[in-house]
């Protein structure tokens, strides 16, 4: 098996509901907690599995926002494992999944350093490196109704825009998103074999803008008021 | 990269400790003018003190230090764990190398002959793995390249040789064949370190395009997702002015090359005395310790891309 995730940037909305439903599932899961530094001081931070960043792609008026969610991509090549002096990180044969055993940790950063997607954090208070589990303590939970045994992030995305499966099995919902929407891997050229792949945006129609209106004079002043009064 | 002041610590260190100790068994090897009892048992001493110092700065680093016996047990895949094993693999050799050197009173010998050379290639291995630690990495360009090991190794072995001419001066030698070894060292490390700079103008390698997939547009960053610093800002964000970085440049070769060379020369031509071997010897190490801070200030992970660079 090859467990992944697909996401697809044609309908991820940005929302960040899904770095949020992973800090909060696996702060009490098996690499927990994500700690948070100062999180009612002036600037908040925090150990987070999962980040969404929001990207501009080609020049106006033939642009497009993406956002971005990134967390673990799980390789096939993870340099990470193999630059790691203690053994802590590890890779499963059977699945694929790169986990960190908290207990062997050294905290030495250097795998953070090999990871070229940013996707291992150090957490400062147990000095120990954390990153995605792909929520192994959710996906295997014969406990769970079947739906649930995925990861958290998956199942609260209000968009639909991440799916986990099987890469390995041709006929996975995930394994047919691939080959039917063009999925790709990320940074290929670094040879580290990420899992996990993106689904460009679809082609649409360009939404023509010469026949917009300019703004009515109501318009101007609610937008001046607006702007001028205190929220 | 983030420099840190504990590795930079680490690797000027025990780079010239590992240096000192493989030329002072190369010299005594060859019968080298000034090997006397007290240069080779000074020699033995600064070696190993100034890689244990090294040694122990570097666990500073480490967040969960109460882990890092575990760090030898990755010798197949890791870099940083054979780095340890060899470290750890030389204290024997070395310790009876100097052992039997003090109790044949500094005859030759050939079993302490045998152990100092086996002392040495420990040393050569574990200074080839302190450079492979950064070069094995693709995620930093400016790392992953063979001038990376040869540098460590170059610069180890030059500022090791100007501690050991220091040293047999200081012990009423004249040093003449050590300072000619040291000098040529000095010269080729430098200028490795400066095809090593000029190498690194060159950008190759991913972009924000290839880190995106949107290789057919621009892609600018709108937004980082995060308000705050991170691990990932504050352990990769590290941006010097890039004049800062060239006037350090400068630094680097007169310092750490330039004036140490000219200093082993004069004693090439039978001039000078400890005092000022010891002034040569500090302006080596403190010019290699620029050149480390320059190694990692100039340092650009591919996670930049993410966050909003163009190339690294
Ligand atoms: S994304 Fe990074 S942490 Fe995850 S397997 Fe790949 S290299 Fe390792
Ligand atoms: S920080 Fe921990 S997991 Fe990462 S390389 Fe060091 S010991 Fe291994």
């Amino acid at each position: 098996m090859k467990l992944g995730l697909v996401i697809d940037l044609d309908v991820c909305v940005g929302c960040h509901a899904c770095a949020v439903s992973c800090k909060q599932w696996n702060t009490s899961g098996t690499t927990g907690p994500l700690t948070d530094y100062h999180p009612y001081g002036e600037d908040p931070s925090g150990v987070w599995f999962n980040r969404i960043r929001h990207y501009e792609v080609g020049d106006y008026p033939n642009n497009k926002t993406i956002n971005f969610p990134m967390s673990c991509m799980h390789c096939e090549q993870a340099d990470c494992v193999d630059v790691c002096p203690t053994g802590a990180s590890y890779k499963r044969a059977e699945d694929g999944v790169v986990l960190i055993d908290q207990d062997k940790c050294m905290g030495c950063n250097y795998c953070s350093w090999a990871c070229p997607y940013g996707a291992r954090e150090l957490d400062r208070e147990s000095g120990t490196m954390k990153k995605c589990t792909l929520c192994i303590d959710r996906i295997y939970d014969e406990r769970l109704d079947p739906v649930d045994r995925q990861p958290s992030c998956v199942i609260t995305c209000p968009a639909h825009a991440r799916h986990f499966g099987d890469f390995d099995d041709p006929d996975s919902p995930v394994s047919r998103l691939v080959r039917e929407r063009a999925g790709y891997q990320l940074m290929p050229e670094l040879g580290y074999h990420p899992a996990n792949q993106y689904l460009p945006p679809r082609l649409t129609r360009p939404v023509p803008v010469e026949d917009v209106k300019g703004k009515s004079l109501i318009h101007s002043v609610r937008d001046w008021v607006n702007k001028a009064v205190v929220r | 990269m983030h420099p840190a002041f504990s590795v930079i610590f680490f690797t000027v260190a025990s780079g010239a400790g590992y240096g000192l100790f493989m030329l002072m068994v190369l010299a005594r090897l060859f019968n080298a003018e000034g090997m006397n009892m007290g240069t080779m048992l000074s020699a033995g001493m600064l070696a190993l003190v100034l890689i244990s110092a090294g040694l122990l700065s570097s666990t500073f680093h480490l967040a969960n230090p109460k882990n890092a016996w575990r760090a030898f047990f990755r010798f197949r895949t890791s870099w940083l764990s054979r780095e340890g094993v060899f470290a750890v693999l030389f204290y024997p050799f070395a310790l009876l190398y100097l052992l039997l050197l003090w109790v044949l009173d500094n005859q030759n010998s050939t079993i302490m002959s045998g152990i100092g050379v086996l002392a040495l290639l420990l040393a050569l291995a574990t200074v080839f793995s302190t450079g492979m630690i950064y070069a094995c990495l693709k995620t930093i360009r400016q790392w992953n390249t063979a001038l990376t090991p040869a540098n460590y190794l170059l610069i180890g072995l030059a500022t090791g040789g100007v501690l050991l001419v220091m040293l047999i001066m200081m012990n009423g030698g004249r040093g003449s064949s050590v300072a000619w070894l040291a000098g040529t060292l000095l010269l080729i490390a430098g200028i490795t370190k400066a095809v090593y700079y000029f190498w690194i103008r060159t950008v190759i390698g991913p972009s924000i395009n290839t880190a995106t997939g949107f290789t057919r547009a621009q892609v600018r960053l709108l937004d980082t997702g995060h308000t705050a610093g991170t691990f990932l800002t504050d352990e990769f964000g590290y941006q010097a002015d890039p004049q800062l970085l060239d006037s350090l440049k400068y630094m680097v070769f007169i310092f750490g090359f330039f004036l140490p060379a000219c200093f082993m020369a004069a004693v090439f031509a039978g001039a000078g005395g400890w005092g000022s071997a010891l002034l040569a010897a500090l302006c080596a190490l403190g010019g290699i310790g620029v050149e480390r801070w320059l190694f990692f200030a100039e340092a650009r992970h591919v996670v930049n891309l993410y966050h909003g660079a163009q190339r690294t």
